[in-house]
């Protein structure tokens, strides 16, 4: 009975083992580093005090906060995109398509995960740039004289990171529709509903647990990409995160770029909480569902 | 009252096609007010498509459907006067009890003491006046069924679908609902319209039914109707139990028939079903019910003299189906032709037990006989899916 249970337990033990390894080693060990690095500051060579200091300096610098304030709310704005055209999408493929055009669907939301980040924004400025393919179509059939630059706007930026999060979004959508009785639906007509009554009142409420998922995968996703904001935007992207990899990188300033990372998690985490606080849903009911 | 119209509800030769399969085929039909009105067929039998058709979730492809003497052909699903109870409800998990019921009252932009005033009320007429604040998940199944009606009937509708409600409850409490619907509907004087393949629930709550088999109404009656007098052979299949054999017309005196079965045994019976008047030699096919065949030992004094004509056959009991009041005998009549008859067990000395020698008697007016035709096979009660 005994050994029994302990090899019960070690087996359980070792199961887990690889998942706590990697929360603690990857997730948990940086992050408290990076806390332990935002909290000192060097005053001289190898010589450190520990205080807000990093902190005090971030917010007397509106540069920084702002471009945090701006990464966030271009990051609600393609979160709030991505929502309202991946939605009509998810609902075509789980309620509208027959059973077997529903997988071929699917897939081809899919395909494009199988090209790396890097390759579909190269993808992008083949197609947006000065020489690309769509100010070249434009010159060739005389609409405009001159080349036209679409990359490094504001737009672009927006547009790209609408393209590579919007799989996040739909993903959860239609495995939340999927689980919906046509007859509901229906019964929401019956009883006297308009179309937009049934959207709101059913429809929506009933897919609630999918968009909230989908929203804080899409947000932070959008908050904390790298490579589109950069190679999209170009300098005048002022993403957060192209703030980080200045302090890390260009300045050699660990302190203030742990700080700049702890306040972005923080940040968006505070956004999420309200988020869900609005909605009324919580973490389990959400991301655990779907 | 003289101005208001009597049907609640009336199809005039409605159709159905989905290419080249024609799921309903010409039926019409008035439904008189506040009656309860079933109809009953095998599945795939069409009655779902024409329930839809009703509802308007389906267009027509020929034929008016008239509510209360207005066609709503044109009419959306969502400005018909016609509510429906779903299969499995369709109650909406995300709201609770009140939110459910105040849903099509809202959608009605009605005000928000009158909308609670309604719900509160209609919620007591289905003796649930505690449960509002309940979330659907929290309901018994009975309950959800009580919801799902009420939230049909808060909205006052011309006519009340159900679409087998009951399919999905166990049979105790199946049992319970038939006469509670029939109840609730008596209460709320509303013309319900009950979809079903189960011919007791047909049966006992309805006042008129009408079977419907491979797109068509074979016949509209009152419960009694269809089970004594069936017009069609399918009606007489699938409305209760019979035995079943086929024959060929030997002589016919007007509507009294002297016929032979396949194996050559003699009786008699009457012609049922539409005209023409079968002939000698035509093929049919014979319907007994169980109830009227009675089972009794051979006498070895011999048989005593029975009045009115009567078909008697010589048989030996095979087994005893004990089923209460409801027992049966399975009987191996002449060259193994197999017949049931039911019978009264009561436990003693009398009761008749398998391998004894039996007589089987019946009235030739319970021997109806239907011309064989093509189309008029039916299906085997009891053995639908659910």
């Amino acid at each position: 009975m005994r050994s029994q249970r302990d090899i019960r337990r070690l087996s359980l033990f070792l199961l887990l083992a690889p998942f706590a390894l990697w929360i603690v080693l990857l997730v948990a060990l940086p992050q408290l580093g990076m806390l332990f690095l935002s909290l000192r500051e060097k005053i001289a060579p190898r010589v450190y005090e520990y205080g807000f200091a990093n902190y005090v300096s971030f917010a007397g610098e509106p540069i920084y906060w702002n471009t945090l304030l701006r990464t966030a709310t271009m990051s609600l704005l393609v979160t709030a995109l991505a929502l309202v055209i991946g939605f009509p999408v998810a609902y075509y493929i789980a309620k509208i398509a027959g059973r077997r055009s529903r997988g071929a669907l699917f897939l081809l939301i899919l395909i494009p995960l199988w090209v790396s980040d890097l390759i579909r924004a190269f993808g992008w400025i083949l197609l947006l740039r000065e020489t690309g393919v769509v100010s070249s179509l434009l010159q060739w059939s005389g609409l405009v004289s001159g080349g036209i630059e679409f990359l490094y706007t504001d737009a672009t930026v927006v547009v790209g990171l609408v393209y590579t999060v919007i799989l996040f979004m739909i993903v959860p959508l239609v495995s939340t529709l999927d689980g919906m009785d046509e007859a509901m639906i229906e019964a929401g007509y019956n009883l006297g509903g308009n179309g937009f009554t049934v959207l709101r009142r059913i429809i929506i409420p009933y897919a609630m647990p999918g968009i909230v998922s989908g929203c804080i995968v899409t947000f932070m996703l959008t908050a904390g990409s790298y490579l589109t904001p950069i190679l999209l935007g170009g300098k005048n992207s002022s993403w957060f995160t192209a703030q980080i990899y200045d302090q890390f990188i260009t300045r050699y300033n660990w302190e203030a770029g742990a700080t700049f990372g702890v306040l972005l998690l923080a940040f968006t985490s505070v956004v999420v909480w309200i988020g869900l606080k609005l909605s009324g849903q919580s973490l389990s009911t959400t991301v655990a569902r779907s | 009252m003289t101005e208001t119209a009597s049907y609640d509800l009336q199809c005039l030769g409605v159709s159905k096609n989905y290419g080249a399969v024609r799921a309903v085929r010409d039926v019409s039909f008035d439904i008189p007010n506040g009656s309860f009105f079933s109809i009953l067929g095998p599945s795939g039998c069409g009655k779902t498509t024409l329930m839809r058709m009703i509802a308007g979730f389906e267009e027509p492809s020929a034929g008016d459907i008239r509510i209360k003497d207005r066609s709503v052909l044109n009419t959306p699903p969502n400005r018909r006067n016609v509510k429906m109870v779903f299969q499995h409800l369709a109650l909406f998990p995300m709201m609770n009890v009140y939110e459910n019921i105040a849903y099509g009252l809202r959608c009605n932009r009605m005000s928000k003491a009158e909308i609670e005033r309604r719900v509160s009320d209609v919620l007591a007429r289905i003796e649930l006046p505690d449960v509002a604040d309940r979330e659907i998940h929290q309901l018994s199944g009975g309950q959800k069924q009580r919801i799902a009606i009420a939230r049909c009937m808060v909205l006052d509708p011309d006519v009340l679908l159900l679409d087998e409600p009951l399919g999905a409850l166990d049979l105790k409490l199946r049992e319970a609902m038939k006469i509670e619907l029939k109840l609730l509907q008596h209460q709320f004087n509303t013309t319900f319209i009950y979809i079903t393949h189960d011919q007791s629930e047909a049966l006992v709550m309805s006042d008129y039914v009408a079977i419907m088999n491979a797109g068509r109404f074979e016949q509209i009656g009152t419960p009694q109707e269809l089970y004594h007098k069936p017009k069609t052979a399918f009606v007489a299949g699938f409305v209760g139990d019979a035995n079943r054999w086929p024959c060929r017309v030997v002589e016919a005196f007007g509507t009294t028939l002297r016929v032979e079965t396949e194996i050559g045994l003699p009786l008699t019976g009457v012609a049922c079903g539409r005209n023409p008047p079968m002939q000698a030699g035509a093929h049919g096919e014979l319907f007994v019910r169980p109830e009227f065949i009675r089972a009794e030992r051979v006498r070895t004094d011999g048989s005593p003299e029975r009045a009115g004509p009567l078909n008697v056959i010589p048989g030996i009991i095979d087994s005893q189906l004990f089923n209460g009041a409801k027992s049966r005998v399975l009987v191996r009549g002449p060259q193994g032709m197999r017949i049931e008859a039911d019978v009264t067990l009561t436990g003693g000395e009398e009761d008749l037990r398998p391998g004894e020698k039996v007589e089987l008697s019946w009235p030739a007016e319970q021997t109806r006989c239907f011309a064989a035709a093509g189309s008029a096979t039916g299906a085997d009660p009891g053995a639908e899916p659910a």
